[in-house]
């Protein structure tokens, strides 16, 4: 039962791992913090998984809260100061 | 295997295919729009279903009230939380990418009519 769990995270690292390329590569701005939120998001349920095989859930449950609030409101503070930006290279030219 | 733990062990398994399925289309999908409704769903639903199936494993503890408190909050939050991003590019002025290259709908038709058949099967 733990050893799916624990197979289950480790499938979980690669696909944390996959939105990477969209950071790096990303055209716009906008595409580096949308794989950034979406590592983020993933990463709320690899710390409740390892709280899981550690049989620590009590501890980890707090900090996936935490986590959980500052991806949210890390979120909206970039999106309010990306906002209204035209002319300082916040939207490239090409599309991939 | 009680058949809670199946349960369990179903619903991580299938927010876990939720999530490999949104970080596909963070990769794969055309531009910034459709990538953000990858990342907006799909990530939702998985995370939701994944600690639904961790807090069916945990049993009812104080631990489970949280969990099901991280799932309201991810469930209010992270939809919010994309649409703000893609609200701000689209005042920053990003154009939406179509078929065959950029062209903007023509304002001088009724903006309802405009781009309701497109980009279904995306």
């Amino acid at each position: 039962m733990d050893g799916a769990f624990v197979a289950i995270a480790v499938a979980l690292t690669v696909i944390i791992a996959i939105p990477l390329y969209r950071v790096v590569a990303g055209p716009t701005v906008f595409d580096r913090l949308l794989g950034a939120g979406a590592i983020g998001t993933k990463t709320l349920v690899l710390i409740c998984l390892v709280g899981v095989m550690f049989d620590r859930i009590d501890m980890f449950i707090d900090i996936t809260i935490a986590y959980a609030v500052l991806n949210f409101i890390g979120h909206l503070a970039i999106a309010k100061y990306f906002a209204n930006r035209r002319s300082e290279g916040a939207v490239g030219e090409g599309q991939s | 295997m009680s058949p809670f733990e199946v349960a369990s062990l179903v619903l991580v398994s299938a927010g876990a295919f939720f999530l490999l399925v949104g970080s596909i289309g963070v990769v794969r999908l055309p531009d910034f729009y459709s990538r953000s409704h990858a990342t907006g769903k799909s990530d939702t639903l998985g995370v939701m279903l994944t600690l639904l199936g961790l807090a069916l494993h945990e049993g009812i503890t104080v631990s489970d009230a949280k969990l099901l408190a991280v799932i309201v909050f991810v469930a209010l939050a992270s939809p919010v939380g994309t649409h703000a991003l893609a609200r701000a590019a689209y005042r920053t002025g990003l154009e939406p990418w179509y078929r065959g290259g950029p062209q903007p709908p023509d304002p001088t038709e009724p903006v309802a009519a405009g781009d309701a058949g497109d980009g279904e099967e995306g």
